[in-house]
């Protein structure tokens, strides 16, 4: 089935990898951040970003791709900033459609994350402040560790949720084969083509085998690692 | 080595006001649950933070919240052994070992090989907490304080999750460390059968106040202590010498007040043990008696009698240096005149064994 896909559908297709993968891994460390802030911190403005952070989960993906354009675009105060200072230009590249991607998986990232941190019984981590470990150490030897399920599960849901991102990517960074036409929107362009149906019919063949592989990974790599922090 | 804590704390409905010093030794924080014992041992591990307190452990200060100097726990070199253990459950048991190994000073400390030893866990290296009995747990958990060289080994209630005979598996082994390692020791608990067989010194924790504190032979042949330690729990603890093997299977030792007869308690003659002796399982006579099937009877000296509200009375005994608790009633002061002074038979019913090492008995 692969090698009849065309040039541009693959392109598609690998485009949606290396968006995903690129959003997911950026995204993670600040993923588990701001789970371990919100499960375990206690600070002002908590709420506050406990808002921010499932804001795109609610608002409709066209708002959050406008907001990102306003901000992030060629004449946004952050998107100038980094053109600027750092020569980054995001809108219409597929380097933003994973700044899309990362901010609408975020939110499902830290649920998962958070919900293992808080998982985390606290009585271990003071045990190993007693056995001398100072706090990044006994985050590094105890909680992170035990977080680690959470972790992988937060990030294949985020990846999948990556892959599947359309309305906040087609309204930030628009729908350019080859720069920016991910799976979603190459099959959404197919879609309005006379004629495209089989194309689009194709395409979707291959997100459903790629979100299934991804289900099936995150089942195996899950259960590994429970058994292994189990203490079985 | 010196312990000294004072603290001073406020929860909702429930102020701790403690202060005492820990020589070395066991030191036993006794008291009823609620009393403050864990909370006293959680300030010295540097886990909470006391609204006001000062702790110095030989010269080296924890704690004192008047200079503002608070000392965090991974710097505290505390070896704690948590009442539910507390073993990392991703690692093995190999790696819960070693865990405080890798913080603690180089070339120092207890040598792993000879604590696996000693605690029994040898079989148990390479498997993870998770599969292991509450017992092996708990070792395991005392083998990771020790190994992480701590200054002092702190222990809450480690065997109060334990059912009877977890206990009875783990006690031989908290009398080697205290005989063998001379590590001072910390040692929480609201039993006063394991305080008579570990503690060299009791501190008595009642609703947050430390109401009395001493030497443990001393602290537990008080009868005015005995309401605080529980009528039926109140007991004497005395050292006795080993002195034969008989024939017969029974172990003669040597006490204060003449020999004592056991059933083979399993150690060499020479061997010093602890006695402890029920105050309930000592019957006292104005002369000695005959035909009777109790072998040990000790003669003793009244030093004290104190009625209790009830029918009861608690009457210290003098046994050449030590002392010997024993329960009875009003009327039996009565009859049989006991007052300070007077000399009496004391009827051994029970008594429990426990061991120590001669370098460690005074």
């Amino acid at each position: 089935m692969f090698e009849a896909l065309s040039a541009d559908e693959w392109r598609a297709v690998t485009l949606s990898l290396r968006v995903s993968a690129v959003a997911t891994a950026v995204s993670l460390p600040l993923g588990i951040l701001v789970a371990y802030a919100l499960a375990r911190w206690e600070f002002r403005g908590r709420q506050l970003l406990n808002g921010l952070v499932h804001l795109p989960l609610i608002l409709p993906p066209v708002v959050t791709g406008y907001l990102l354009l306003i901000t992030f675009g060629r004449k946004g105060y952050v998107g100038q900033f980094l053109d600027q200072w750092f020569g980054i230009v995001l809108a219409f590249r597929w380097t933003g459609a994973a700044l899309a991607a990362a901010v609408m998986a975020f939110p499902l990232m830290v649920r998962a994350i958070r919900l293992a941190v808080e998982a985390v019984d606290p009585k271990l981590e003071a045990a190993a402040s007693t056995l001398g470990a100072s706090r990044l150490w006994v985050f590094a030897t105890v909680t992170l560790p035990l977080v680690l399920p959470g972790i992988i599960a937060g990030a294949i849901l985020a990846f999948a949720k990556a892959m599947g991102e359309f309305g906040a990517t087609i309204t930030f960074v628009s729908n350019i084969p080859g720069q920016t036409q991910t799976l979603p929107s190459a099959i959404y362009a197919w879609m309005q083509v006379p004629g495209g149906d089989d194309r689009a019919f194709r395409l979707v063949l291959v997100a459903i085998a790629i979100a299934m592989a991804a289900l099936l990974l995150s089942e195996w790599v899950s259960r590994a690692v429970a058994r292994r922090i189990s203490g079985q | 080595m010196t312990l000294s804590v004072a603290l001073h704390h406020r929860f909702a409905g429930f102020t701790l006001d403690a202060a005492f010093e820990a020589p070395a030794g066991v030191t036993a924080l006794f008291g009823r649950s609620g009393s403050g014992k864990s909370t006293v041992v959680n300030a010295v591990a540097g886990l909470l933070r006391p609204d006001r307190g000062r702790i110095v452990l030989d010269g080296t200060e924890l704690l004192d919240t008047d200079a503002g100097r608070i000392l965090p726990p991974h710097r505290r070199r505390m070896g704690y052994v948590f009442q539910d253990g507390r073993l990392f459950p991703h690692l093995t048991v190999r790696q819960n070992l070693l865990y405080g190994r890798w913080f603690a000073p180089k070339g120092q400390g207890a040598d792993p090989g000879r604590i696996v030893d000693l605690l029994g866990i040898a079989p148990l290296m390479d498997r993870r907490p998770g599969g292991l009995s509450g017992g092996e747990k708990q070792r395991v958990a005392i083998g990771r304080a020790i190994l992480s060289n701590p200054r002092l080994l702190l222990m809450d209630e480690p065997l109060a999750a334990l059912d009877e005979a977890r206990k009875a598996e783990i006690l031989p082994y908290l009398e080697r460390l205290r005989d063998e390692l001379h590590l001072p020791i910390l040692y929480v608990s609201h039993s006063v059968a394991e305080v008579a067989r570990l503690a060299t010194t009791v501190v008595l924790l009642e609703a947050g106040r430390v109401t009395a504190s001493g030497p443990a032979a001393g602290m537990l042949a008080d009868p005015a202590l005995a309401p605080a330690m529980g009528l039926r729990e109140a007991g004497s603890m005395i050292f006795a010498r080993v002195t034969a093997q008989e024939e017969d299977g029974l172990t003669r030792l040597e006490t204060g007040g003449g020999p004592v007869f056991l059933p083979d308690v399993g150690a060499a003659p020479g061997a010093t043990l602890r006695l402890r002796i029920l105050a309930q399982d000592v019957m006292l006579a104005t002369e000695r008696p005959r035909g009777i099937s109790a072998l040990n009877v000790l003669a003793a000296r009244v030093e004290e009698v104190r009625l209790g509200e009830g029918p009861g009375a608690m009457v210290r005994l003098r046994l050449g240096e030590e002392h010997l608790l024993a329960r009875v009633t009003r009327r039996s002061v009565r009859v049989l005149d006991l007052r300070p002074g007077a000399s009496v038979f004391a009827v051994l019913k029970t008594v429990s064994v426990g061991r120590e090492n001669v370098g460690t008995a005074v």
